[in-house]
């Protein structure tokens, strides 16, 4: 694919960033309005987001103008070493999360993007291979932290009806089935849905973002479409592999359940 | 002797559940008496491997059951828990689970007559059923693996008097009519008189007393027991 790209460049000043800030300055006055407490939490969101964001911009300028494979398959790396971080902590309940989101979703980003560009879907570019990544990333993080957090609650609810299924000979893999279900279902049913509704509740980032730059609305519904199914693709591969590698370490080699990790 | 422990510690949360325990249990029925929280349930679940000790040996048939395949070791030392744990679906398919994992025949009817159940049950929904109910399917579901040894976690603990009657009459009519074991666990010194031929008495982890029911459970043993708890 190659995008217009010329025709989808619009020029944002700093000015117009600031007067968005309007917007969360509502934010918070409803907060304190009801006292939610939030007031804190937006303001560390906002500030995080604009400083984040901003040192992600000059990455990603370095990296198009470098044009460099390497640069990418880095910045792509740290992300997913982050998004493991940052989902191990929504899994608290499970025994050493980190290294089963960190190969789970290291597989769902090289196995999309491999998989788009084999397809002739992208061009192997740093400009497609960058933002792709990033959103492969991060619903993939998303996906792999709902189903394993859903997996240590279940686990920690059933443990006595996973017990007494492995009273009965069961492996710890056949005593997980139900579960295995169950969080696959949890991390994947909130992605199912937005796209399922996509177009009629709500217009998805992509979209819009293409529209504002001024593209045509059928190249951004085409892209969004190629979107959505390989975030589909990836958060799938992210959630049932981490969950598969995941549902290991609540048992011992002997099928027995362990303790659950201190929360 | 069906089981022996070996000078047993177990550990669970940091706390020790079990210390030294050294304890035989031999074939027929035998029953594991004590007061809530003092090891019980902890020591049935080491005959079948649900856990491992931290230190000393469980023996099942003079074997270490850590070098024995522990699947294979809990379809023929079966343990039925405390609270009806069942699947989702119906009796029959919750009576068919072990044995299909261990690629065996089963018969549901008999298994439900076993378990002293109507064999009309065997299409009803588990979830549907009252716990009286399910933790005969409970029994049932062990019964169809057809295990040499039966582990009860205290089976009739969340019965009525007439459902606990139907329970204890359900395993003296097992024992008369087959060659298994029986391990029970119970704080009810009644219900180990009149189900066990043989007793080990644990209290705060450690064995107290053990031997045939009626030396461990005697008129002057109880009284000695309830005197020491007073005492303490």
């Amino acid at each position: 694919m190659s995008l217009p790209l010329a025709a989808t460049s619009i020029d944002v000043s700093l000015g117009e960033v600031a007067a968005a800030l309007a917007l969360v300055a509502v934010a918070i006055v409803a907060s304190r309005a009801w006292h939610a407490g939030l007031e804190e939490d937006i303001g560390i969101a906002v500030i995080r987001s604009a400083v984040q964001l901003t040192a992600i911009g000059y990455v990603i300028t370095l990296i198009f103008d470098q044009d460099s494979f390497l640069l990418v398959l880095v910045l792509i790396s740290v992300m997913v070493v982050f998004g493991a971080f940052t989902a191990r902590h929504r899994a608290q309940m499970v025994p050493a999360a980190f290294w089963p989101l960190l190969v789970s979703l290291a597989v769902a980003a090289a196995a999309t993007l491999g998989l788009v560009v084999a397809l002739g879907i992208f061009d192997a570019t740093p400009r497609y291979l960058v933002p792709v990544g990033g959103m492969v990333v991060g619903n993939s993080m998303t996906a792999a932290a709902v189903a394993l957090n859903r997996l240590g609650e279940d686990v920690s609810d059933q443990s006595r009806r996973i017990e007494a299924t492995l009273a009965l000979g069961a492996t710890s893999s056949q005593a997980m089935i139900p579960l295995i279900r169950r969080s696959l279902r949890s991390g994947m049913i909130t992605l199912v849905d937005s796209t399922k509704t996509t177009g009629l509740i709500f217009f998805p980032g992509t979209m819009v973002g293409m529209l504002l730059a001024g593209a045509d609305p059928t190249d951004a519904v085409r892209l969004q479409l190629i979107l959505l199914y390989v975030l589909l693709g990836a958060a799938s591969i992210a959630a049932l592999m981490s969950i598969t590698l995941a549902r290991r370490n609540f048992f011992t080699p002997a099928h027995q359940l362990r303790e659950p990790p201190e929360p | 002797m069906l089981f022996e422990l070996e000078d047993v510690t177990y550990s669970r949360s940091g706390k020790v559940v079990l210390r030294d325990v050294s304890a035989r249990l031999p074939v027929g029925a035998s029953c594991v008496a004590g007061p809530s929280g003092s090891g019980k349930s902890t020591l049935l679940r080491l005959l079948n491997r649900l856990a491992d000790p931290d230190s000393g040996r469980v023996l099942y048939e003079g074997v270490d059951v850590r070098e024995t395949d522990p699947l294979a070791l809990r379809r023929e030392v079966s343990l039925v828990p405390q609270l009806p744990a069942l699947i989702e679906g119906t009796v029959q398919e919750n009576i068919a689970y072990g044995p299909r994992l261990a690629g065996h025949s089963f018969d549901t009817r008999s298994c439900l007559e076993l378990a002293g159940l109507d064999p009309a049950f065997a299409g009803r929904d588990a979830a549907k059923l009252s716990v009286g109910e399910q933790q005969r399917v409970m029994l049932a579901r062990a019964l169809a693996l057809e295990p040499r040894v039966l582990l009860l976690d205290e089976p009739t603990s969340a019965l009525d008097e007439a459902a606990r009657d139907a329970v204890e009459g359900t395993l003296r009519r097992l024992r008369s009519r087959t060659a298994i074991s029986i391990v029970l666990v119970t704080h009810d010194t009644e219900q180990a008189r009149r189900l066990a031929e043989y007793v080990i008495r644990i209290d705060g982890g450690r064995v107290t007393a053990q031997g045939p029911t009626d030396e461990v459970l005697s008129d002057r043993e109880e009284e000695a027991v309830a005197a020491a708890e007073d005492a303490s």
